[in-house]
């Protein structure tokens, strides 16, 4: 932290500096200890992610972060500007895609999503707090559609016939939760399966105590619903992210995948939807993100709002099962729309045109 | 503390801040009298409106309380003589606000008429009726505000009378007094409230005949409460009542105060009067007392020498026009660290450079800052946390306008209604990217009156 300088001229006789109010700020809150609140959020996550896929973790949180650092090195030199680990940004792109990635992504997977995601989703814009979109998401929608195979619904399964089957923690060997309910649905459409008769698998991925504690495979950091609304609920409780974006997620979610369960077209009820996938994980730490969502309050809803409708009609009627990181990215585009059509009304209403 | 207030939730306004209040540097440092110093120098023009003429010619003899210049217009207050002495011969200076002024210069004589304890006596002290107001003209009391140079002394110096003036197309309802002194380090209001309850009261009454107010609320902050229960026990039996207010930067703004006291909302470029409402500052209600009772105008004023910067913090009854270096030496001087002195509080007062500028009937507080009070981070760019937008207490979005300033677009800027900002600063203080953020918006409303001046 830069201070004022003293010059040597100033140690013999001080001089009254001259400036505009306010004489004072507010020095506890910085840009660094919004990134330290968004780690801190992260820590019951990362917690409960070390017990359920052990040592995976740590490889892949430490790609992570390493080639984000890595990347904002080399991108910082090549715009000429100092490289500014210092801010904690680059740190906070990487644990947050290495925690939306399949715990046996590989390497390869966690660099190159750290490089398009410093590359293409925040230094092309010109660096922290001009960037559109989620650089982390930039970076997980890249790996995704490049390596479908390794990002996929079967890229989160270990086969227990596999080599690596013994090293890896058992819960590998089962599919995620949304996966389950996505092939039954598109089995049901088929008229493969029976609605009277709900298999076995279905059921087990539809327990809500494993979906709400984290003991379930998925990506990384998204299986405790637990431990994210801990983390998430310190970071809107320090204000560092708005409760409007978590709060209009989960309630948008909430409601239309309980229709669509109603409506019959998803075998998931509203509250398994909520706990299932990444929805928490993005409603928190990922839709927050304040670069990339609106300003004003009003704006922060309609915001969430679209990222619920877009979740639930990509779970449900799409050929993915899990749709945040779409979501979150096609409203990033759409922030400053919202923000220009959601200025706030001055408080005493709008300023006269012209004074009489 | 009382259970009368302690039992009601104090009020608020939406939005605001809290800045360390470090009030307890001067708050219980009684009132001092400085002591009559050598020179004052009267500035002509102390208050919002057109400036006095000079009445006196250089060499004469005045007293203390004679006109040394005359108001001009409506919008004015004459300014008097603050110390019995001679006229020298007239000077400009720069007030802390950057306006160059002429100054009435007075050399003391050696026998003062008021010094000292007397002179406390008859600005805060004696007794303070609170009956018998309904046989005063109101008229009179709006004149003898006029003739008695008073302003508002909570720092915008905005002429008393013209607020007392009853005026039939804009009926009041609501007078609210003023002691909520949110700024921090300042305590001069808190003392005046502490030690001259009666002269408050019987001021706030004063004006409520004036204007015909109903109701009269006095509001304070709860970090007050030792000015809370002398005012309880000075208003007994007079029917006006003593709202307590959540400490909270700019509780003391008048349309915060209005909203947070009667729910109101003056309209955006409108005053208080438009909802029904005239708000005085404590200190005026005093001076006023004082104007109309002891038909003294208004020559000192109390005002809070404090900060890390100033040896011994204090709250001091100066005569108008001493300068700032005056009353800094009568507190022990500087200490070596010191990087701003400031006129008025640090939220939204002026730096000076030159401590022989003189105080002003709207200088509240002298505040010296050192080098770790000012101590900032280096800006870096908006992450559009939208914290500015939460603290503002008028709902703007603050970096927008700063950053539609800095692209010199003033249009864009108020298209995010710049013009509506009173400049509390609270998006400065709050800003964690160090983004000077008022700041740029006062230069997109400068840029925005060139733009008007050219067309």
């Amino acid at each position: 932290m830069a201070t004022s300088n003293l010059t040597a001229l100033d140690e013999l006789a001080p001089a009254f500096r001259v400036a505009p109010s306010p004489h004072l700020a507010n020095t506890r809150f910085t840009t660094q200890w919004m990134m330290l609140d968004v780690l801190i959020g992260l820590s019951p996550v990362l917690a409960v992610s070390l017990l359920v896929f052990g040592w995976l973790v740590v490889v892949q949180v430490g790609l992570c972060v390493l080639s984000c650092l890595g990347a904002e090195a080399i991108f910082s030199k090549m715009r000429g500007r100092p490289f500014p680990w210092y801010d904690g940004s680059a740190v906070v792109t990487g644990v947050l895609l290495a925690l939306s990635l399949p715990a046996i992504a590989p390497p390869y997977v966690g660099v190159i999503g750290s490089i398009i995601a410093i590359g293409l989703g925040k230094a092309v814009f010109g660096g922290l707090g001009y960037n559109l979109f989620n650089p982390a998401m930039v970076g997980r929608a890249f790996v995704m559609l490049s390596f479908a195979a390794q990002m996929g619904a079967p890229a989160y399964v270990v086969s227990p016939d596999s080599m690596y089957a013994e090293y890896t923690p058992a819960i590998l060997t089962q599919a995620t939760p949304l996966n389950v309910a996505k092939e039954y649905a598109s089995n049901l459409a088929k008229g493969k399966a029976d609605s009277q008769s709900v298999p076995e698998a279905v059921k087990d991925a539809a327990a809500i105590e494993p979906l709400f504690l984290g003991t379930i495979n998925g990506s990384l950091g998204e299986t405790s619903a637990v431990a994210l609304l801990i983390g998430g609920l310190y970071l809107c409780l320090r204000r560092t992210a708005s409760w409007q974006i978590p709060m209009s997620i989960l309630a948008t979610t909430f409601l239309l995948a309980q229709a669509c369960h109603w409506a019959g077209l998803t075998p998931f009820d509203g509250i398994r939807h909520l706990l299932g996938g990444s929805l928490m994980l993005g409603a928190f730490f990922i839709a927050t993100d304040p670069v990339s969502s609106p300003l004003a309050a009003k704006g922060k809803t309609i915001f969430g709002i679209g990222i619920g409708v877009l979740v639930v009609l990509i779970r449900v009627f799409s050929g993915y099962s899990e749709g945040l990181m779409f979501a979150v990215l096609l409203m990033n585009a759409t922030v400053p729309l919202i923000n220009r059509w959601t200025i706030p009304t001055p408080r005493g209403g709008p300023v006269p045109s012209s004074k009489p | 503390m009382s259970t009368t207030f302690a039992a009601i939730r104090p009020l608020t306004f939406h939005s605001g801040i809290h800045p360390r209040e470090e009030k307890y540097l001067a708050e219980h440092a009684a009132i001092e009298v400085l002591p009559t110093p050598p020179e004052v120098r009267i500035p002509l023009l102390q208050h919002l409106g057109a400036p006095c003429v000079m009445t006196v010619k250089p060499k004469a003899v005045v007293s203390i309380g004679d006109v040394v210049g005359q108001a001009e217009g409506f919008v004015s207050a004459p300014v008097h003589a603050s110390i019995d002495g001679t006229v020298a011969r007239p000077s400009v200076t720069t007030l802390p606000n950057g306006r160059h002024v002429d100054v009435v210069p007075i050399k003391a004589a050696d026998q003062q008429s008021f010094e000292g304890m007397a002179l406390y006596e008859d600005v805060l002290g004696g007794d303070w009726p609170t009956e018998g107001f309904e046989r005063l003209d109101p008229d009179e009391i709006a004149d003898a505000a006029r003739d008695g140079g008073l302003v508002g002394l909570g720092g915008a110096a905005f002429p008393s009378h013209v607020k007392l003036r009853r005026n039939d197309q804009k009926p009041i309802d609501s007078l609210i007094v003023n002691g909520c002194e949110c700024e921090p380090y300042l305590t001069a209001d808190d003392r005046v409230m502490l030690e001259a309850p009666g002269a408050v009261i019987t001021g706030a009454l004063l004006a409520q005949r004036a204007i015909g107010a109903e109701q009269l609320v006095v509001g304070v902050e709860d970090n007050k409460p030792d000015a809370i229960e002398a005012l309880l026990g000075a208003a007994a039996g007079t029917g006006m009542m003593i709202r307590v207010l959540k400490t909270k930067y700019p509780q003391g703004g008048e349309k915060q105060l209005i909203d947070a006291i009667l729910q109101r909302r003056v309209p955006t470029g409108g005053l208080p009067l438009d909802v029904g409402v005239v708000v005085l500052n404590v200190g005026t209600c005093a001076a006023l007392a004082r104007a109309v009772l002891r038909g003294k105008p208004l020559t000192h004023r109390v005002i809070t020498v404090s900060g890390a910067g100033v040896r011994n913090p204090k709250n001091l009854l100066v005569p108008i026009g001493a300068s700032y270096q005056s009353l800094i030496d009568y507190c022990g001087g500087l200490t070596p660290d010191v990087a701003r002195v400031i006129a008025g509080g640090p939220m939204m007062g002026f730096t000076i450079s030159d401590l022989k500028v003189p105080v002003t009937k709207g200088s509240s507080g002298v505040v010296v800052l050192t080098h770790g009070d000012v101590r900032k981070s280096d800006e870096t760019a908006c992450v559009r946390c939208g914290r500015c937008i939460d603290v503002c207490p008028l709902n703007l979005v603050p970096t927008r306008i700063a950053l539609a300033a800095r692209a010199g677009l003033p249009d864009i800027a108020e298209r995010y209604y710049a013009s509506a900002c009173m400049e509390c600063g609270c998006c400065a203080y709050e800003c964690p990217a160090s983004i000077p953020l008022v700041q740029l918006i006062r230069l997109s409303k400068v840029m925005l009156q060139n733009k008007k001046n050219k067309a």
